[in-house]
């Protein structure tokens, strides 16, 4: 088995501004040889920019939400009784539970920027040789990336909890106008979080066996950038909710 | 996150052309996909036309048509049309085929993400078809979806379980354009081949990557705007149901604003024009230069028409709403947007005549459907200056003036865009050539029949002749042009029948076609250096290095009226 030793020097993209820079090349030419398979730091790169690309439709779903939600909040509605136009905007009183569940997302995003430089690390000794199992390494290592996992889940049951107590409240999805975006809102937001979860939960098994790979290293690279941009996204999410209600 | 082309070549057949990462297969999976949708969707077209001048004729699968069963037939004809072809051929399957091979590069960068887009979009197709089979059969709120009658399970027949089907479809295609869009744009920044410059990408490429960027803004938004249709339909919510009576009958909804789904839909809707005309009219160039014999006139003004026209295609959703009560001054800033799309426009007109200019033109099947695309362009096009002004279009908004407008600019165009594409690109991806003769019988009685069918539609708008009727025989006025609408529908049905002879030609030459060289139209660009049809990895393992502009015909003093984009570095001579 090989033994490497930590002062390998780590090939992080960001650093090089040549063809295997971080931004893609402008004057044309790959950051490979064009030989085989791209090399590590190519593929981070690569995978890195389609996460930037990804993430824009995502920003697009939530500006229209967003658009939306103002809209809708200005709009007043026919009343059948007096047959008057009226406001019928009512606030919705977000749960406490919800700053406890920012603090536990806010918390996994730590974690799980902890887990993606202990992973890169790693994946700076594979690139270096064969991809072949790098275990002497791993043996005294914090487990950020489980820590991440459970608060991820641990916040989506937050959620959970959050719309039962809603509910418990009166405000349904169906209640009134502002309840609808409130359970639109976090709602979408969950579902694009258990992507998230979904892609650390088989980044972690994998884990599990021990495999390094320069592949796990770039799915957990890249899944740190998302799961930063879901954190900020819903701190946004909270703050709309809550200050433009 | 697999590596792009770490893959072998597989052997099996279900990995080789069912589950393929190949992007080759994959691009002629999204044809195929969309060569089916369009003769679905020409079908139902055809039944329409039929209605329109008998209405009385029992039609089949369909039996008597109903004005409702009219309605279906066009929300139908309209979805899958501009969903499934105009967006997935141009796009889905010659940008799969042919951006990572002009480009220089061995597959997209993310092959699995391109499989999963393609059968994201397969699944919401057979989603979209199954609208045709459940109670109440397919919706009948047009392929915008207008709110609330899309919105309402009660409103109508199609309203219920097709409606729903219907939504989902849309939601489906939209998560699989995204992933489309995802892999084009990260390979066409990521992937070029050295010395492959953005300046010295082909205008198809450019066209399929601005494409994609559109596509990438857009279909999100259409997607927001499904997900609060499926709510308002299934949960109980009202984002886009006022207060309204079906049957006299208090719906419970309340408060909502239909406007809101047309500002969602148009901000998606308008771009989609983009989305679907932009690749034909990367193509388009393209052709011009390589059978005129002359590089193509003002690269760089076509390069920054398409992103300003791209650009622009997000500022002027709102023309498609002058009808709906919005207020004078933002209707004003929206029609001269509009208009301000002319100037691209023009712009790219101008130089595909200039390419024409005095070139020794080789008048060829693509090149044929290339210069119909540009006759077709500036048809349909002219049209839109007089739309673009709300005084004009509250009158024509409802008439076939505007039908007769976007089937030229947008479909028949977009399709022109396909065909040029399909008998260009013919040789390259299936190894034959396609019958010349035949194809250009395809093409005049194509190019004749389009504009038989369409520009006596500006005439029947203008005469107030009301779209989504489907029976003109009720009110005088409109009975008195039925000996037009009977020109319409014959003219119809000859350029039908006459799409036959494209896929006669078709699945013929794929078998019994004269073989074709690696470079039958003495071409310039990359795919043309490589073998026909071009090996798993497009280029045998050599990656070719670019010294050359895309467009490099009759260069004084080369050897060849052409020099390839590979060939060593000529000296600027202009």
């Amino acid at each position: 088995m090989a033994s490497f030793t930590t002062t390998t020097t780590v090939d992080d993209p960001r650093i090089s501004l040549g063809g295997g820079g971080i931004l893609p090349p402008v004057l044309g030419g790959r950051g490979d040889d064009g030989s085989g398979s791209p090399n590590y730091t190519t593929r981070l790169r690569r995978a890195r920019l389609g996460l930037i690309v990804a993430v824009t439709p995502i920003l697009m779903l939530f500006v229209s939400f967003t658009s939306a939600y103002i809209v809708r909040q200005g709009l007043p509605t026919l009343d059948p009784q007096t047959n008057l136009l009226v406001k019928d905007w009512i606030p919705v009183k977000l749960p406490a539970l919800l700053l406890v569940n920012t603090v536990v997302l806010l918390l996994s995003s730590l974690g799980m920027e902890l887990a993606r430089r202990q992973f890169r690390g790693e994946a700076a000794l594979v690139s270096g040789g064969t991809a072949s199992e790098v275990s002497s390494t791993e043996q005294n290592k914090m487990p950020w990336l489980g820590m991440t996992l459970v608060l991820g889940l641990l916040f989506l049951f937050g959620q959970w909890t959050a719309w039962k107590q809603l509910g418990a409240s009166g405000f349904y999805v169906s209640s009134t106008a502002s309840s609808s975006f409130v359970y639109l809102l976090t709602g979408t937001h969950a579902v694009h979080l258990m992507g998230g979860v979904l892609a650390l939960l088989v980044a972690s098994i994998a884990a599990l066996f021990r495999r390094a790979s320069a592949r796990r290293s770039i799915v957990i690279d890249v899944t740190a950038w998302y799961w930063h941009f879901m954190a900020a996204l819903w701190v946004y999410i909270l703050c709309l909710l809550e200050f433009a209600r | 996150m697999q590596a792009a082309h770490a893959h072998e070549a597989p052997q099996g057949f279900i990995r080789k052309w069912i589950f393929s990462l190949d992007h080759k297969v994959i691009g002629l999976q999204y044809y195929f996909l969309a060569l089916a949708a369009v003769f679905v969707g020409m079908f139902l077209s055809l039944l329409m036309r039929i209605h329109l001048i008998w209405p009385t004729a029992t039609l089949p699968f369909f039996g008597e048509i109903k004005p409702e069963t009219y309605l279906s037939l066009l929300t139908m004809h309209g979805t899958i049309m501009v969903f499934f072809v105009l967006t997935t051929a141009p796009q889905g399957g010659f940008g799969n085929y042919f951006l990572p091979i002009q480009i220089g590069a061995p597959d997209m960068a993310f092959p699995v993400l391109n499989m999963l887009s393609f059968w994201t979009t397969f699944l919401g197709f057979i989603v979209l078809l199954a609208a045709f089979f459940v109670t109440g059969g397919a919706p009948l709120h047009g392929w915008t979806g207008y709110a609330p009658l899309s919105a309402l399970q009660s409103a109508g027949p199609g309203e219920g379980l097709g409606a729903d089907l219907w939504i989902t479809s849309i939601a489906i295609f939209c998560i699989g354009a995204l992933m489309g869009a995802l892999n084009f744009i990260t390979t066409t920044l990521d992937m070029r081949a050295k010395g492959m410059t953005m300046m010295r990408m082909p205008l198809t490429v450019w066209a399929w990557f601005i494409t994609a960027i559109l596509g990438l803004l857009a279909f999100g938004v259409l997607l927001s705007a499904g997900i609060l249709l499926l709510m308002d339909r299934n949960l109980g919510t009202s984002f886009f149901v006022p207060l309204v009576t079906v049957n006299g009958q208090l719906t419970g909804h309340k408060g909502g604003s239909p406007l809101l789904w047309q500002h969602l839909f148009w901000f998606f809707g308008h771009p989609e024009v983009y989305i679907a005309i932009l690749p034909a009219m990367g193509l388009c160039s393209q052709l011009l230069s390589v059978f005129s014999r002359k590089p193509i006139f003002g690269y760089k003004a076509m390069v920054y028409a398409m992103l300003s026209i791209g650009f622009l295609g997000f500022m002027v959703w709102g023309h498609h709403m002058f009808m709906s009560g919005m207020s004078p001054y933002t209707a004003f800033a929206f029609s001269i947007m509009t208009m301000g799309i002319g100037v691209p426009s023009a712009i790219k007109t101008f130089n595909w005549l200039g390419t024409l200019w005095r070139g020794r033109i080789r008048f060829h099947s693509p090149m044929l459907f290339a210069i119909g695309f540009v006759s077709l362009f500036v048809t349909g096009g002219i049209s839109g200056p007089f739309l673009a002004q709300p005084v004009l279009d509250i009158y024509l908004h409802e008439t076939y003036f505007v039908i007769a407008h976007f089937h030229l600019i947008m479909g028949v165009a977009s399709i022109f865009g396909i065909f040029a594409a399909t008998y260009y690109w013919f040789p390259k991806m299936f190894g034959k050539m396609m019958n010349e003769p035949l194809a250009k019988l395809h093409f005049w009685l194509t190019f004749i029949g389009a504009y038989a069918i369409f520009m006596p539609m500006h005439y029947y708008g203008m005469a107030a002749g009301l779209r989504r009727y489907s029976q003109s025989t009720e009110v005088a006025y409109i009975l008195k042009l039925l000996p037009l609408q009977r020109f319409i529908s014959i003219a119809a049905f000859i350029t039908i029948a006459s799409q036959f002879i494209f896929l006669f030609n078709l699945f013929w030459s794929m078998w019994k076609g004269k073989k074709a060289s690696d470079n039958p139209w003495e071409a310039t660009t990359l795919e043309w250096t490589t073998a026909t049809p071009p090996p798993h990895d497009n280029f045998s393992g050599k990656t070719p290095v670019v010294h050359n502009g895309p467009y490099e015909y009759s260069v004084p003093g080369a050897p060849r009226d052409f020099v390839m984009q590979s060939d060593p570095e000529i000296e600027p001579a202009h």
